[in-house]
């Protein structure tokens, strides 16, 4: 299974091509004269090792569409394609092994399991997807370093944070080496000093190349990223490249120049 | 006015001093660049668009300024007979004065907060027709989000602690709540065009 897993990211990685791609989604709820609008034909292509933030009020749709793109849920309309194969496709069970293996989810309120420790939080998503107990831990333990919580190994949620809990869910997103990070306002319950925290391992992942998808209504957030979609009532509206463009003065934005 | 709302003209005269200095000139010509008008109709004009922010407005600094720009060829003005009261003056724009309009108008550089010169931009693209509101918003909602994200980079660059991290950690703030604001320019001038 990890063989193959390792073969197809070989291919995904080969090829410049996305590792996301949705065309056309749409996600309806309701029906007839109560039926809403939630995502409205939404197309995306998130290239590998891209990091793409998703930014809008509350209420526009942004996390109806990360739950499209993790295949949590399914579309009304369109077509949605990760690691090369189409997720509608795809059946329930097909289609969680692809999620377990492909994506790593973060979520607002951490959703960590309270009874296990952070090293146990971690090491599941590995335990899975079949690895041996060992080789779970190991990576678990190489995670936890990776996001600064060695010495937090043992500890239950309860006994952490709210940035170290966010910590220890990024590295349990980590466990199965996705080929994308689906984050849903991943400070939305964290202070500055602990938003900070977080932000920066996110800059450490995009810079050993993972693939991200941050969803926000904090503009802060958005804007560490390569490219910025503003989403309003469902729909795209706006895309900012933040990154790779001419260097800007921070002394005008400083008010240091006159 | 209501008298229990505290009136912005209470407050330091110099929170407007900056507008005054800055802000009228390319305003004033905005005015005119639909119509020809009065001075006092171009004060007219601004007081409704200003709506509170108006009792800080010094209303001989608008002809005072509309004589400066006649000096510079931006306008140039007429006397019109008005029967028994003294003649009055009508400005209208010259080319210079328009082509000075549209690129005010597309000028996305915002080194000071400055929601009232932007919020008479948006007013004045709108009722000139010459330029799209949603399309300035959006424009400048791209420009504070370059700087936003170079601010938050080189924030998240700061040790803990640092006090550059803090002036940083003001831009960034400050970039914010423009672009907070920016996102409610974007819904009420979008909810327009809706309606036109």
């Amino acid at each position: 299974m990890r063989q193959a897993l390792e073969l197809e990211k070989g291919t995904i990685m080969t090829a410049d091509r996305p590792v996301l791609s949705a065309s056309g989604l749409t996600k309806e709820y309701g029906q007839a004269a109560a039926r809403v609008h939630a995502v409205k034909d939404v197309s995306l292509q998130v290239m590998r090792g891209e990091s793409v933030a998703i930014v809008g009020q509350s209420g526009c749709g942004k996390s109806s569409l990360l739950y499209l793109l993790g295949g949590l849920e399914r579309p009304t309309l369109g077509s949605l394609q990760l690691a090369g194969e189409r997720l509608e496709d795809l059946s329930e069970a097909r289609l969680a092994r692809l999620r377990r293996r492909a994506l790593g989810f973060v979520f607002q309120d951490f959703h960590l399991v309270e009874e296990l420790t952070a090293l146990e939080n971690v090491e599941l998503p590995a335990l899975l997807a079949g690895a041996s107990p060992r080789r779970a831990r190991d990576r678990a333990h190489e995670l936890l370093e990776q996001v600064g919580l060695s010495n937090r190994s043992t500890h239950l949620p309860s006994a952490l944070s709210g940035g170290q809990r966010q910590r220890v869910a990024v590295a349990r997103a980590l466990a199965n080496e996705p080929l994308v990070v689906l984050a849903d306002e991943p400070t939305g319950n964290l202070d500055s000093a602990a938003t900070t925290d977080v932000l920066r391992l996110f800059e450490q992942l995009h810079a050993t190349g993972q693939t991200l998808v941050i969803v926000t209504h904090d503009e802060r957030v958005a804007a560490t990223a390569d490219r910025l979609i503003t989403m309003r009532d469902g729909e795209f509206v706006d895309e900012t490249r933040l990154t790779g463009g001419v260097a800007r003065t921070l002394s005008a934005l400083t008010g240091l120049e006159a | 006015m209501s008298s229990q709302r505290p009136t912005l003209a209470a407050l330091p005269a110099d929170s407007f001093t900056d507008y005054q200095l800055n802000v009228v000139q390319e305003v004033l010509l905005a005015l005119l660049a639909k119509d020809p008008a009065h001075g006092y109709q171009v004060r007219a004009q601004l007081q409704l668009a200003l709506g509170p922010l108006a009792e800080a407005l010094n209303g001989g600094h608008v002809y005072v300024t509309l004589n400066r720009l006649e000096k510079a060829e931006l306008v140039v003005s007429r006397r019109v007979g008005q029967g028994d009261r003294p003649d009055r003056k009508v400005y209208e724009l010259t080319p210079a004065g328009r082509a000075r309009v549209q690129a005010w108008l597309q000028d996305t550089s915002w080194p000071k907060p400055a929601p009232a010169e932007f919020h008479l931009k948006l007013v004045a693209a709108a009722t000139t027709g010459m330029a799209d509101p949603v399309g300035i918003v959006d424009a400048q909602r791209r420009s504070v989000l370059l700087g936003l994200g170079d601010a938050q980079r080189a924030a998240l660059a700061e040790p803990d602690g640092s006090v550059a991290g803090l002036l940083l950690e003001g831009v960034v703030l400050r970039l914010q709540a423009d672009l907070r604001w920016l996102e409610a320019c974007a819904r009420h001038w979008n909810s327009k065009r809706e309606r036109s």
